[in-house]
């Protein structure tokens, strides 16, 4: 129960938010806070209360659509909780991020974030093909308001390639969900969506790797994976804060979430035919997403192509499918939901001040604002892979898994690491140090945005130098996924 | 004619004697009203006969007419859209300089005619209805004859339609002269036969291409965009849902049979195929929201299409999901153009809806739903009975037709969401006064756009009804 509980309080909380908007335009925010943090409570009361001896920490199941053996299926496990984790975290830093920065229609905006919140949310617990395709789409349309309504100057453009990017994808996946269900049937006469029904369905190996390439299309359009990432730079630029913050931390999680949960699982021998390339696409992804960032101007821009970098190595650590490189992506989506989530706050309040992204008229922030500098030169320095911080763990992890199956790719990804550093210290260097030549008078971190920037610093932190915990935490989901997969590259 | 059988035809003579209550209430007094109010209670009669009748469906009435559940469905489809459409006249007309009463008779009249329709079994009765249909659409059509467009897009539908019927018969004569019989069932008898009888496949080539026309499907399809701008917007929604309805319905009757011959599958794919790219594409150059609407539902009957390969009840279920997804959300659409016209004309022009999210949110968002509902965006009918329609696809491997159906709902979705955007853009200061919403058309709307989404996220009760009466069909 508690698992429908966290979907409705969050949509409960969105329409109360934009009830109470035409009150108090300051009410909409402090309910949107209070959803998730109850959500939060709930959150941990499931992994208190988690059973030891099932493969799920809680689950529900209800009949949803009978004729089609569609069933209303949530369930969590340790990875999942840890996304919804992510998510709730999130959901409040760009709440927080929101409360100066949104003062137009803040009800509106607040219903939006929190449906989308919602939808990410039962994207990471759904267990139902079609409930998860349902949430899948679901999540795009309050995010392409977000951006429609919120944005910056292109953001209908933005708004609308996003929206057909991921519904061409997502079409696509429907497509090849229909398939596995008809093929199910045709093997073994019974009609259903189950996750855990479907898993080991037979197939012919050429069938196999088209349906899975529907689904694998539409994962790789959210992580998002070269050549499929054009859409990311100019949603991610246009959004508002907040929806930076929603679709770099969470949104593009969805996609590592789903190969993780649903393309290798359900199509072992497929992706191991295609994990070659898989992995060189991953590598692709990750020097291209750096040699693109080195080069921008446009400081969310930058932000925005370290994700397809970073993405990369989650892609290459899901395809490399060993227990080290595994646990790699995981962190890695953690981490980079941490620390870019916290650049993207960081950059929003910039932009907020200046009213600029554009880092050639910068120069000199840091006598000017020293606390929002040294913040950033944080956030930088995680997302270049200091060690000591949580990305460091992650990509490493990934680099040391991905040895054992493929050296000569795991070398080239590793350059990616060194890449990282020259456009992050590129990044510092032109907008924060160097000559003060604008006199600057803008106001430091205020208590608000110093709290966000200290939480996520705290979490790096730790994520680095303890990170025992969150992999304990999803370890069993983990092998309970590699025993389905039956040790792809065995 | 005997008494079971009158029971039987309830639906259809509650109807025809409605006609002859309106018409004469109107030759004693003219009020605007009270035909409204006859009208909304021949239809409500003649709704809930249906379920009188379908005590004993199903039942044949002479050679003509089929009373089955599968009938009895559709009839319940167009008469509550027709009662819809009513509604959403009433306060349409109020604020049009136009005499006012008569459009209610010929709604009654061509919702008669559809109602025909879909119980035909035999040309002599498909032919009757489609005439009580199209005669009384080309009025409607023309019926604002002060507006610019109106009666250019009345002559045009009377000449196409015309010719279509030519072709209709012409068909209907061939199929005549191959089987010996007028009854559709004539085809299926003659199909066991010779591999592929070229004076069967022939006709119903050309009864296709009057079906067809009707539709407004690709290569018929030229009138659809001018008539449904021309028309007045209750009227447009009208053709859209009860009179395509009523043809789709009729076609998966007579076409049952014959949909195992190789040439007529072929026919309808390369149909669908074009109508789904061409419905698509065209639209996303347009900037009239009616001529959009327009061309999408080209688009749609091209969806539509692509569940008539697969020739079971899935598909029969898929179409009957669809149609109703579909004509709910027309409804709605057409319903919002309609209230947000003045008394110059039709709101038709992108502009007029810039920022109308501002300043009538609720209007604003229903909108939003049904142009979702369009798009095929889950939590409404529209994905439901996209869903459905690649369920029906790929139970049958029509894995190229499906194919065709992503790429280019992807195409249709970039034009719903440019309306979308609009509605959602900051609002224009010279953007037309807004006039308040009249009571009957805020239930109206606000309920068909709740049914979109209640059906949408829980379809079980809507699904088993479709499922119950389609098993009953084959």
């Amino acid at each position: 129960m508690t698992l429908v509980l966290i979907i409705v309080v969050l949509l409960a909380a969105g329409i109360l938010a934009a009830i109470a908007a035409r009150w108090n335009a300051q009410a909409p925010r402090w309910i949107s806070l209070a959803g998730i943090a109850i959500d939060i409570l709930l959150a941990v009361h499931l992994f208190a209360g988690r059973s030891q001896h099932s493969q799920w920490f809680a689950e529900v199941n209800y009949d949803w659509v009978p004729a089609f053996g569609i069933h209303f299926h949530l369930a969590a496990d340790g990875l999942s909780l840890l996304m919804l984790m992510l998510t709730f975290f999130l959901g409040i830093v760009s709440v927080l991020c929101s409360w100066t920065e949104i003062r137009e229609n803040v009800g509106f905006f607040h219903l939006n974030v929190m449906w989308v919140l919602a939808g990410i949310a039962s994207v990471f617990l759904a267990v139902d093909l079609f409930l998860f395709y349902f949430a899948w789409e679901l999540m795009l349309v309050p995010m392409y308001f977000l951006i429609a309504i919120w944005g910056h100057e292109r953001r209908v453009y933005a708004a609308t390639k996003f929206f057909l990017f991921t519904q061409c994808s997502g079409l696509l996946m429907l497509l090849s969900i229909l398939a596995l269900y008809f093929m199910h049937h045709r093997a073994t006469g019974i009609y259903t969506f189950e996750y855990s029904q479907l898993l080991g369905t037979p197939l012919s190996s050429l069938t196999e790797l088209c349906i899975m390439l529907g689904f694998f299309v539409a994962f790789a359009v959210k992580l998002p994976m070269v050549p499929f990432h054009t859409w990311l730079p100019d949603a991610h630029t246009e959004a508002p804060t907040a929806g930076s913050v929603i679709l770099a931390g969470l949104m593009l999680k969805t996609g590592g979430y789903g190969l993780l949960r649903f393309v290798v699982p359900l199509f072992p021998g497929a992706a191991h035919a295609f994990a070659p390339v898989a992995q060189s696409l991953a590598v692709i992804g990750i020097i291209y997403g750096a040699v693109m960032a080195f080069s921008q101007t446009d400081l969310k821009r930058i932000v925005a192509y370290t994700s397809v970098s970073h993405l990369g190595f989650v892609l290459f650590g899901i395809f490399s499918w060993n227990a080290l490189a595994l646990q790699g992506a995981v962190m890695t989506m953690i981490c980079h939901g941490l620390s870019t989530g916290a650049l993207f706050v960081l950059v929003g309040g910039l932009q907020e001040r200046l009213h600029t992204r554009d880092i050639g008229r910068m120069g000199g922030i840091w006598t000017a604002a020293p606390r929002l500098s040294a913040a950033t030169l944080f956030f930088s320095l995680a997302s270049l892979g200091l060690p000591g911080l949580g990305d460091f763990v992650g990509e490493f992890l990934v680099l040391i898994g991905s040895y054992q199956v493929n050296v000569t790719l795991t070398v080239i990804a590793s350059l990616g690491i060194l890449a990282s550093t020259f456009y992050a210290l590129r990044m510092m260097q032109k907008a924060f140090f160097g000559p003060e030549t604008h006199s600057f008078r803008i106001a430091d971190l205020n208590p608000r945005e110093g709290l966000m920037a200290g939480v996520m610093i705290a979490g790096l932190l730790w994520l680095g130098i303890f990170p025992r915990p969150v992999l304990k935490t999803f370890a069993p989901a983990m092998d309970t996924l590699q025993q389905y997969a039956g040790g792809l590259n065995r | 004619m005997n008494a079971s059988n009158t029971l039987a035809l309830l639906p259809l003579l509650l109807l025809a004697s409605s006609c002859i209550v309106v018409m004469l209430a109107m030759a004693v007094k003219r009020s605007h009203a009270l035909t409204a109010a006859l009208t909304l209670i021949g239809l409500a009669g003649s709704f809930v006969s249906i379920f009188v009748a379908a005590q004993d469906a199903p039942r044949q009435v002479t050679s003509l007419l089929l009373i089955d559940s599968y009938a009895l469905f559709y009839m319940g489809l167009i008469i509550a859209s027709t009662a819809a459409v009513v509604v959403l006249s009433y306060s349409y007309l109020a604020r049009r300089p136009v005499q006012r009463e008569e459009i209610y008779l010929l709604l009654l009249l061509s919702t008669l005619g559809c109602v025909t329709l879909v119980a035909s079994v035999h040309f002599v009765s498909f032919l009757l209805g489609l005439e009580i249909l199209s005669v009384s659409l080309y009025a409607m059509v023309a019926y604002c004859k002060d507006a610019e467009q109106g009666v250019e897009a009345g002559i045009k539908y009377l000449i196409l339609a015309s010719a279509s019927v030519a072709f209709l018969l012409m068909g209907a004569a061939l199929i005549y002269a191959d089987t010996g019989s007028m009854a559709f069932s004539g085809i299926a008898r003659r199909a066991i036969g010779t591999a592929s009888p070229i004076l069967v496949l022939a006709g119903i080539a050309l009864t296709v291409t009057g079906i067809g026309f009707k539709l407004g499907v690709v290569p018929f399809h030229l009138w659809t965009p001018d008539v449904y701008q021309g028309a007045p917007a209750p009227v447009t929604a009208f053709v859209a849902t009860a009179s395509k309805t009523a043809m789709v319905a009729l076609l998966l009757r007579f076409l049952g049979p014959a949909l195992h011959y190789r040439a007529v599958l072929v026919l309808f794919s390369l149909i669908a195929i074009a109508s789904m790219c061409a419905g698509n594409f065209l639209a996303i150059r347009q900037n009239n929201v009616k001529r959009i609407l327009a061309y999408s539902s080209i688009a749609h009957f091209g969806y539509i299409l692509v569940a008539f390969q697969v020739g079971t009840t899935l598909a029969a279920e898929s179409v009957a999901f669809y149609l109703v997804a579909y004509t709910v959300t027309l409804l709605v659409a057409f319903g919002i153009v309609a209230v947000l016209s003045t008394t110059e004309g039709d709101a038709g022009d992108l502009e007029d809806y810039r920022g109308l999210f501002w300043r009538r949110p609720l209007l604003a968002g229903i909108f939003t739903v049904a142009l979702l509902s369009l798009a095929g965006i889950p939590a409404t009918m529209g994905f439901l009975g996209k869903f459905y329609i690649l369920a029906a696809g790929a139970a049958s491997s029509a894995w190229l037709l499906m194919f065709f159906l992503v790429i280019t709902s992807v195409a249709g979705l970039f034009y719903y969401l440019r309306i979308v955007m609009t509605l959602y853009a900051s609002p224009t200061t010279d953007a037309i006064p807004t006039r308040r919403l009249s009571a009957a058309s805020a239930v109206l709307l606000s309920g068909l756009a709740a049914v979109l989404i209640w059906f949408g996220v829980y379809s079980a009760p809507l699904l088993n009804l479709i499922h119950a009466v389609m098993s009953t069909m084959s």
